[in-house]
């Protein structure tokens, strides 16, 4: 096996390891083709490291005499420290370990290689078909359809092979407005409101260019939308100078001219370098073990992560206002319409939509709005904030929709089905995992990669009751209003379970959950009691009458 | 009532801070003890009440054509803006609140007229709630070690100390009258807090009187008798809790600080928490930062920091963290000064006893705490938090920040307090509320001249009795975080201290979490325990009925058990109701709270009640998704809401590029 060249030294005896808040732990260290594995030479060899070489985002190595140090910096921002004995060893394992995180071919990754240990009841991989989806729509209206043009990726490479489009436009509409869109990414159904009956569409920048071009086919699908008389809201997820600039690329906007109809509202939601900047940034200063009070503040007012989740939000807030308040059609889109165009309608959903707040609705979310739109997993996350590559496709665009759900879940801790834990976990598989899901950068790129036949869904395993029951928020009741967060700064915060997790004493706070959870179990075993005696009551009195 | 120029305004607008949009208009009513707005609307009629005695500030603004604006701040962090159509009439309120909002004596204030329909008796029983001689006994003095001494039975030797202090056995009244002539207003060391486990304590006092040389051997005597007292360790602490600058620049003024030379075996420390002035400002700096229309993050998080705020709460918790450590961890005993001893060292003596004795984390010990290390070793509150007029220099929200440092506290360890967020609200608002008279004057002495509890009732007694609504859902008596020392994270350990805009965006309801965890968790528990009960009955009944059914008289016995139950026959008829109505009630959630205070005291008492009707609605709010205005007002691009249909064009188009 290939791996095995890489692995010069697979085995290390007497290595320290240190993590804050936890005793140093020594053991033996094992290095295999996809995990470091560090076991104590306890009694009951309890292991204590089980770590992805793929979670590995950057590695650190320091010698002190033939005593090696490596510190290991994790996509999950966790950093720990190996002290290895031995200076060859300690050299051999660090660069077994660079060349085994930064593997290049997809189908060396983990997930193909991992063989799950537990039984499969639901195949994740076809839990979320857009045909269920539009199954779900076709009940409440009939103004769509499912559209298979682009069934072999040919007309969108970066869409699925079905969308839901307008009923009144035909295919061959679809391949003319494909081409007057950026990626050939058209407009497509996000979301229907049912209350109101109005829709939100996602696409990318028409193709304008500095000649004002025009396509008769994309006006016409996205009116298709519009109850008459009405108006809808295009929401650019740039600023107009922005939206301006791209026309000279070929890009550009929709025009009041070609569009009367709809109504412009620029929004300035940041972009790759800049995000993935913020976030390392704000990763430094959570990791600075120094600074005094002020520099902390500072520091995190500097990486302005904080406020781009106040811009995110608001933007998702605005397109949610349209669509429930103003009774309007919404169109969203950036440039290419992968990132932030995604932030904007998925978290727009959150805020408008009951079912995207419980587990299962959440879970269709994040495939409908991240996985088959086609949100370049593999590009964005293949990098967290300690790398040094700096490439321009690198950004914590996920993670920014992540921790916008979870501003949105404190604000209201009981309308959420799942619980924090549940958003860090799909933080840690986007950028490490053992499942396929998140692997590929578009249906395109999974279907070639074989990933439903070749890999196991993160779905798969995650629905299984006994996972289930750790990602359910205890404080749950339905609700199914329209949640309107506030975007104050007094009202978000930093979200301490990712950035600080692994800086901080968590007991305390674990305990505090535990202890929620142990209230609300107690009443419900309460009340099956209660109900249980008062049946046999009931019929012990009938019997007797 | 002859200050009250004005008794009624009527069309008055109440501004919404965060969005003009939002007036209400109403009538505005001055009486001898409220300031009341009450919205017009045959409706709602919703009341908003202000104490005078909250208000801190008031401020007229230049007349517009809509009306005379007047600006009232409150020292419980609300702000209240009014137009007036008439400016003549805005400058009788104007002058009017003036006057009312500065009393010169203390029979003007609220707690002189405020009668809760409580007895005689009742009141008596009230004020013996918390009761500091039972404290001692707890802690475990008098003992060997420590003796309670009567050297200050007539305030003889210092007019702010309590009559009954706690000293070293071995501390004659001639060491004690000696060491207080050594000592800023005559603040000698005295017991604070004794920690029965190992003998270590810790005991306060003000700066000594040491200029640039001088001695005193009583004093030198006292902080041996402090040493002597706790035989397992050869030295104490001395803690300075001010900066070393500022210390060494008290020397010039004859005062100053402990030289180690002098003093057998003590350590000396400074802490370095800034004095009154600069908290002043600090909070002054911050409140403007909260105050600010639609900040940006980085306004935001740059004004928090400028403010220096959570810097000085960390400072705080640090000098607190240090002693309960040299207690605890070391067994050694510590003297905390600071200048006078009635500000700093309160603040550290109280945040380190909350964190030794858990006793200090329950709703009862709290009162207590607050009681010994506050009111009655006369910490300022009539200078400090302004009940009557006077310097504003001496105005500083010392007491604040110790509740503010509990509360950093109870986020960090959220099982540990037996009490809730709205506990800590609640106490800082009836600080500055002067309707009960525990936090009166400036000492002992004044309060006893007063005769405060003959005339007034006691804040602990009303708090005790809606003990209820501030229990905090997670705390047990039996979990690990509420036994022994808390210890919390030193390093690195700023990001731990928050921004809390509970307390100080505390009106502002649309900025704060939608739903309450605390709330809903109350409900639970408060249907948890009516499930038991209902349960326990139920097992009754069903083995009464199989008792008769298996017996051989069954028509006997059956009557005898419907004759012996009738009782609870009937209250299980409406028990059997109630579970529909207990999930409803969870349904109907967050309009559902379990702290509503009872129904007569409402009316009267500007406890949570009205200040619950002077918020916004929460419930309904989030209820109604009117959420929305907020985030429009909120929003980057310029605020108002989104437009209707049939606005102009033009401006709408400006409102969304704005951004």
């Amino acid at each position: 096996m290939e791996f095995a060249e890489l692995i010069k030294t697979p085995r290390a005896d007497n290595v320290v390891l240190h993590r804050p808040f936890h005793p140093a732990v020594e053991g033996t260290l094992c290095l295999t083709g996809h995990h470091l594995i560090l076991s104590s030479r306890r009694q009951d060899n309890a292991e204590e490291l089980w770590l992805l070489h793929s979670n590995i985002d950057s590695i650190e190595k320091r010698f002190v005499g033939s005593l090696g140090t490596i510190i290991i910096k994790c996509k999950d921002l966790r950093i720990i420290q190996l002290d290895i004995p031995g200076m060859e060893e300690c050299l051999n394992i660090a660069s077994s370990i660079e060349a085994l995180s930064t593997l290049d071919s997809v189908t060396l990754m983990y997930p193909f290689f991992y063989r799950p240990m537990f039984e499969v009841l639901e195949d994740g991989w076809s839990s979320f078909l857009l045909e269920q989806e539009f199954e779900l729509l076709s009940s409440v209206t009939n103004e769509w359809r499912l559209s298979c043009v682009n069934k072999e990726f040919s007309v969108c490479p970066s869409y699925p092979a079905v969308v839901i489009v307008p009923k009144c436009i035909d295919d061959e509409a679809l391949r003319k407005v494909a081409l007057f869109r950026h990626g050939g990414r058209f407009p497509v159904l996000s979301y229907y409101h049912k209350k109101n009956g109005m829709a939100m569409m996602r696409s990318s920048q028409p193709l304008t260019g500095t000649n004002g071009r025009r396509c008769k086919e994309d006006e016409k699908l996205i009116n298709a939308t519009l109850r008459s008389g009405r108006r809808g809201f295009v929401i650019d997820t740039r600023p107009l100078n922005v939206a301006q600039q791209a026309r000279a690329k070929g890009g550009g906007f929709e025009q009041e001219v070609h569009y009367p109809q709809w109504r412009r509202i620029h929004k300035y939601i940041e972009r790759f370098n800049i995000l993935q900047e913020s976030f390392i940034k704000l990763v430094e200063a959570c990791n600075d073990q120094s600074h005094n009070m002020d520099r902390w503040l500072s520091k995190l007012e500097a990486s302005n992560w904080l406020t781009h989740i106040k811009e995110l939000l608001t933007a998702a807030c605005l397109a949610a206002q349209c669509i429930d308040r103003e009774g309007a059609s919404v169109l969203v889109h950036g440039s290419e319409g992968t990132d932030s165009t995604l932030q904007v309608t998925s978290l727009a959903q959150i805020i408008l939509d009951p079912r995207c707040r419980t587990i299962r609705g959440f879970q269709a979310l994040v495939v409908r709005e991240w996985l088959q739109a086609g949100h370049p997993f593999q590009q964005r996350c293949a990098q967290s904030a300690y790398s040094n590559s700096k490439q321009k496709w690198e950004a914590p665009v996920f993670l920014l929709f992540l921790e916008c759900v979870w501003q949105i879940h404190r604000q209201f801790p009981c309308s959420f089905e799942f619980n924090e834990q549940f958003l860090i976990l799909l933080f840690e598989h986007a950028y490490a995992s053992q499942f396929g899901t998140f692997l590929g950068n578009n249906e395109n790129e999974r279907a070639k990669l074989k990933l439903p036949q070749k890999t196991m869904s993160l779905w798969s395993w995650v629905n299984r009751p006994e996972e289930l029951s750790r990602f359910q928020n205890p404080l749950y009741e339905a609700n199914s209003l329209v949640i309107w967060p506030s975007v104050a700064p007094q009202s978000l915060q930093l979200w301490e379970g990712v950035f600080l997790r692994w800086n901080r004493p968590s007991r305390f706070l674990e305990e505090a959950e535990e202890e929620r959870i142990n209230i609300i179990k107690y009443n419900k075993e309460l009340q099956a009691k209660v109900n249980a005696l008062r049946r046999q009551l009931a019929e012990l009195e009938t019997d007797e009458e | 009532m002859e200050h009250i120029r004005m008794p009624k305004v009527e069309n008055v607008r109440l501004l919404d801070r965060l969005s003009s949009r939002r007036a209400v208009v109403g009538t505005l009513y001055l009486t001898a003890t409220h300031v009341i707005f009450v919205e017009n609307g045959s409706e709602t009629r919703k009341e908003t009440w202000v104490l005078h005695s909250q208000i801190s500030s008031i401020e007229k603004q230049a007349t517009t054509a809509t009306g005379c604006p007047l600006l009232i701040r409150c020292k419980n962090f609300q702000v209240i803006q009014l137009v007036i159509p008439q400016e003549r009439d805005c400058h009788d309120v104007y002058i009017s609140l003036i006057r009312l909002a500065r009393p010169v004596k203390y029979e003007e204030l609220y707690c002189f007229s405020f009668n809760p329909k409580l007895d005689k008796e009742e009141r008596e029983q009230g004020w013996k709630l918390v009761d500091l001689n039972e404290e001692y006994n707890r802690m475990g003095v008098p003992n060997n070690y420590w003796q309670i001494s009567d050297v200050n039975r007539d305030y003889g030797v210092c007019d702010s100390y309590p009559t009954e202090v706690y000293v070293p056995k071995s501390a004659t009244a001639h060491i004690i009258v000696g060491s207080s002539k050594f000592r800023s207003r005559r603040r000698f060391p005295a017991l604070s807090y004794y920690c029965k486990g190992n003998n270590a304590s810790i005991c306060r006092s003000s700066q000594p009187l040491s200029g640039f040389s001088a001695r005193c051997l009583e004093d030198e005597q006292m902080l041996q008798a402090i040493r002597k007292a706790n035989p397992g360790s050869d030295f104490i602490y001395v803690v300075d809790t001010r900066p070393k600058l500022n210390a060494m620049a008290n020397r010039a003024a004859g005062k100053g600080y402990e030289n180690e030379d002098n003093y057998s075996n003590i350590k000396f420390q400074f802490i370095g928490i800034e004095n009154i002035h600069v908290m002043r400002n600090s909070l002054q700096k911050m409140l403007e930062v909260c105050e600010l229309k639609s900040p940006s993050m980085s306004d935001f998080l740059w004004g928090l920091e400028n403010s220096g705020w959570l810097k000085h709460i960390k400072a705080i918790m640090d000098a607190g963290i240090f002693i309960a450590k040299a207690v605890a961890e070391e067994g050694v005993s510590v003297l905390v000064h600071c200048s006078d001893g009635w500000d700093r060292t309160a603040q550290v003596c109280s945040v380190a006893s909350l964190l030794l004795d858990p006793y200090y984390r329950t709703m009862k010990g709290f009162m207590v705490l607050i009681e010994k290390d506050w009111i009655s070793f006369g910490h300022k509150f009539n200078h400090r938090y302004g009940n009557l007029d006077g310097d504003p220099k001496e105005i500083s929200p010392v007491i604040d920040q110790f509740i503010e440092c509990v509360w950093q506290l109870m986020e960090q360890f959220p099982c540990a307090f037996e009490f809730n967020e709205r506990f800590l609200i609640h106490i800082q608002h009836h600080i500055y509320s002067c309707q009960f008279g525990n936090f009166l004057c400036n000492s002992q002495k004044e309060r006893r001249e007063l005769k405060i509890k003959e005339r007034t009732y006691s804040l602990w007694a009303h708090l005790w009795k809606n003990r209820a609504d501030y229990l905090n859902p997670l705390y047990r008596s039996d979990h690990s975080q509420t036994q022994g020392t808390l210890h919390p994270q030193i390093t690195p350990c700023n990001f731990l201290y928050k921004f809390w805009s509970g307390m100080y965006n505390r009106f502002e309801k649309g900025l704060h979490p939608r739903q309450s965890v605390t709330d809903y968790l109350m409900a639970v528990k408060e249907e948890t325990q009516q499930l038991e009960e209902e349960l326990e009955v139920l097992q009754e009944r069903l083995a009464n009925l199989q008792k008769s059914q298996s017996g051989d008289n069954k028509v006997k016995s059956k009557q005898q058990d419907r004759s012996k139950q009738t009782g609870l026959y009937t209250s299980n008829n409406s028990l059997a109701n109630t579970p529909q109505e207990y999930s409803n009630d969870l349904k109907s959630f967050p309009s559902r709270s379990p702290s509503q205070g009872d129904e007569e005291d409402s009316a009267l008492i500007l406890t949570q009640d009205n200040l619950k009707s002077s918020d916004p609605d929460l419930s309904a709010n989030s209820d109604q998704e009117s959420g929305v205005e907020d985030l429009s007002c909120r929003s980057p691009s310029g605020g108002g809401c989104l437009p209707s249909e049939d606005s102009g064009k033009d401006s709408d188009e400006a409102v969304f590029l704005a951004g």
